[in-house]
């Protein structure tokens, strides 16, 4: 019952008109920012970021949980109107919300995929209540050679699992780490990679090579590519939902959320693959076989309901091990670090006003995107067609001020225009972006708790794999590693 | 040889990845390391060991562009891959970017944001010369005033805004 009295005293602080106000304003930015088109929920939340610079960490937050969800649901309005995905997890969402759109039954996709949102945001941040203090509780136990061996896992999947060639991925974190070391080592005080700079010597803000890497890289990208003829969006009227599309979206709504929220929990790579499987299996259990891949309602509800659960999923590892598994998650633990906070098991213990009214403003965020989304839709449609020239002027104009805002040096600046020509390399080259990030923001707290091992174990790297905890994890890490050659050998 | 390289522009990136790892393995290398060492492993190790990975990966991706491995450039909603890469635009930007930067301190947040978003508009080839310059100086100066005074996040002002 403690959970839930900690709940409820999180809704109180949540439901304040201030913090009201600010979870509206979030889920407002959050979509109106996700829909326009190039801008996914990691860009968006990483340019917002200097607007909650002035808020308490309270206020903040609450903003952050309405700007993650909004910017989720803005991207699944461009694939379904557009048919031009903007993040991941809505790739899967325009196979068949655009053919649905193109019938002429937008209204319905732009609703069931409100209503799955909704659905499994609800879910997703239920089972987050009934797990996130339990794996906290457990996790306080863990010391520095699990945390190493856990940070060693994330590394290691975001490199293996996600994109198509492991080399690249490891280029990139190889590349996040070098940034990440420079500045004076923690533990001696020594300057490491700051060329005799003073102002190298406080580090590179994470801040700024996330906006880098995400804004700057994806603008300059887009400039030497830019689409000379765009794509038209198709017109939308207010959603809504016959009794023959509720009937058939209601199980896809329920279903998503179990394969969505385990797979955001676990360092996998967030949404693309539970919303696949979602699909997949909505594909393999639906009456309606003649219709996949021209517009199968259920083929929107599952996955976006999906989608939503796995964003609750990622907070648990998020809020309890410090741990990101996608690149928004990678952000808010920035944003939780500018406030001087380190999410991880002591988090619930020492900052547990805040997490729960995050929690509370979790449920808030849900159901604003749904009061204030269905009828706003038209309007959010509309911004589809701002004209491309503005729209990456204005990436760039608010990636400066966020960079800016940090620490008022102008030397920011001059790094955000590196980071952003390497992000641009990056992607030229293929070499994702995401394992960098992640680099930068746990590598140096990886090696704080490597070198916090071994001084336990006065050196021996025994100190490493001395707890059932990290081997377990060490096993997972070989497993995911030897995967290829295993398959390899069965074919 | 330019043939090969223009097949194979890959290679600048196991160039640039051997250049950082080279830079990380002798700055590791000229960290004094020895007296202020607190446990077994110093401040040292880490660096040595992203360096070395990184001069490995670097010839790894090498072995593998030349047997024909080829990263996948990164479509996007905006994004022409068919279309050739438009290099002009991209270092219009970036002076723009530039431009930002010089001034910032100079004449102040509105004015060098009014520059680069306008700057960025045009390379990004809007021509609209009334339009694009009302809403660079429009948003720049809205940012400001919504940054500095309701927001509490300082930026320069500049003289104009010691003027006003």
């Amino acid at each position: 019952m403690d959970t839930l009295t900690q709940l409820l005293n999180g809704f109180g602080t949540a439901l304040t008109p201030v913090n009201l106000l600010y979870a509206v304003i979030g889920v407002l930015l959050g979509t109106a920012i996700g829909v326009l088109p190039g801008i996914g929920p990691a860009m968006a939340v990483a340019l917002l970021l200097p607007v909650t610079y002035g808020l308490d960490p309270t206020g903040s937050f609450i903003m952050f949980a309405g700007i993650y969800y909004g910017g989720m649901f803005g991207g699944s309005t461009t694939s379904i109107l557009l048919n031009t995905p903007g993040e991941t997890a809505a790739v899967v969402t325009a196979i068949e919300g655009n053919p649905m759109a193109r019938k002429g039954r937008g209204a319905q996709a732009l609703a069931t995929a409100a209503i799955g949102h909704f659905v499994g945001g609800l879910i997703g941040t239920t089972l987050l209540v009934l797990l996130a203090p339990f794996v906290a509780s457990v996790a306080v136990d863990i010391g520095a050679p699990d945390y190493f061996a856990i940070m060693l896992l994330a590394f290691i999947a975001v490199t293996s699992v996600l994109g198509g060639s492991r080399i690249r991925g490891f280029a990139s974190l190889l590349i996040g780490l070098a940034i990440g070391l420079v500045g004076l080592d923690e533990m001696t005080g020594q300057q490491r990679l700051t060329f005799g700079s003073l102002q190298l010597a406080d580090g590179i803000d994470v801040v700024v090579v996330a906006v880098g890497l995400f804004a700057i890289g994806e603008s300059l990208w887009v400039a030497a590519h830019l689409r000379r003829k765009l794509a038209q969006p198709i017109p939308v009227g207010r959603p809504w939902l016959g009794r023959e599309d509720l009937r058939r979206s209601w199980k896809p709504w329920l279903r998503g959320p179990l394969i969505g929220f385990p797979f955001g929990a676990i360092p996998a790579g967030g949404a693309e693959i539970p919303t696949f499987l979602s699909y997949v299996t909505e594909r393999k259990l639906s009456k309606h076989k003649d219709e996949w891949g021209k517009g199968a309602i259920e083929g929107v509800a599952g996955p976006e309901a999906t989608a939503s659960a796995s964003a609750a999923g990622t907070m648990v590892s998020m809020l309890t091990l410090g741990l990101p598994t996608t690149a928004v998650a990678a952000v808010m633990l920035v944003a939780f670090q500018q406030f001087g906070i380190q999410p991880g098991p002591l988090l619930f213990q020492r900052e547990s006003a805040l997490v729960w009214a995050l929690i509370a403003s979790m449920f808030i965020g849900t159901v604003l995107l749904l009061v204030l989304n269905l009828p706003l839709a038209p309007v959010w449609a509309k911004l589809l067609r701002l004209p491309r020239p503005y729209l990456y002027a204005g990436i760039l104009f608010f990636a400066s001020v966020g960079a800016y805002a940090v620490g008022g040096e102008v030397l920011d600046l001059v790094i955000l225009l590196v980071i952003g020509l390497l992000g641009f390399m990056m992607r030229r080259f293929g070499l994702p972006v995401l394992p960098a990030v992640l680099g930068v923001i746990l590598g140096p707290n990886a090696e704080q708790q490597m070198r916090r091992a071994l001084q336990i174990s006065d050196g021996h790297l025994s100190g490493l794999v001395n707890t059932t905890f990290s081997v377990i994890v060490y096993a997972v890490i070989a497993l995911i590693l030897c995967w290829p050659l295993l398959r390899k050998f069965r074919t | 040889m330019t043939e090969r390289l223009k097949q194979h522009s890959e290679l600048w990136v196991c160039a640039f990845l051997l250049l950082l790892g080279g830079v990380v393995l002798v700055d590791a290398i000229s960290i004094p390391a020895n007296f202020t060492q607190r446990g077994p492993v110093g401040p040292k190790a880490v660096p040595l060991l992203v360096g070395g990975l990184l001069v490995l990966v670097s010839v790894l991706l090498a072995v593998d562009v030349l047997r024909g491995g080829k990263g996948e450039a990164e479509a996007g909603e905006d994004v022409d891959l068919d279309a050739p890469a438009d290099w002009r635009t991209v270092l219009l930007l970036a002076a723009a970017f530039l431009a930002n930067i010089v001034l910032i301190n100079l004449v102040g947040f509105p004015v060098s944001g009014m520059v680069l978003f306008w700057g960025s508009a045009y390379a990004l080839g809007s021509r609209n010369h009334v339009r694009d310059p009302l809403v660079a100086a429009g948003l720049s100066i809205l940012t400001y005033v919504v940054f500095n005074n309701l927001l509490g996040v300082h930026l320069p002002g500049g003289p104009l805004m010691g003027v006003l």
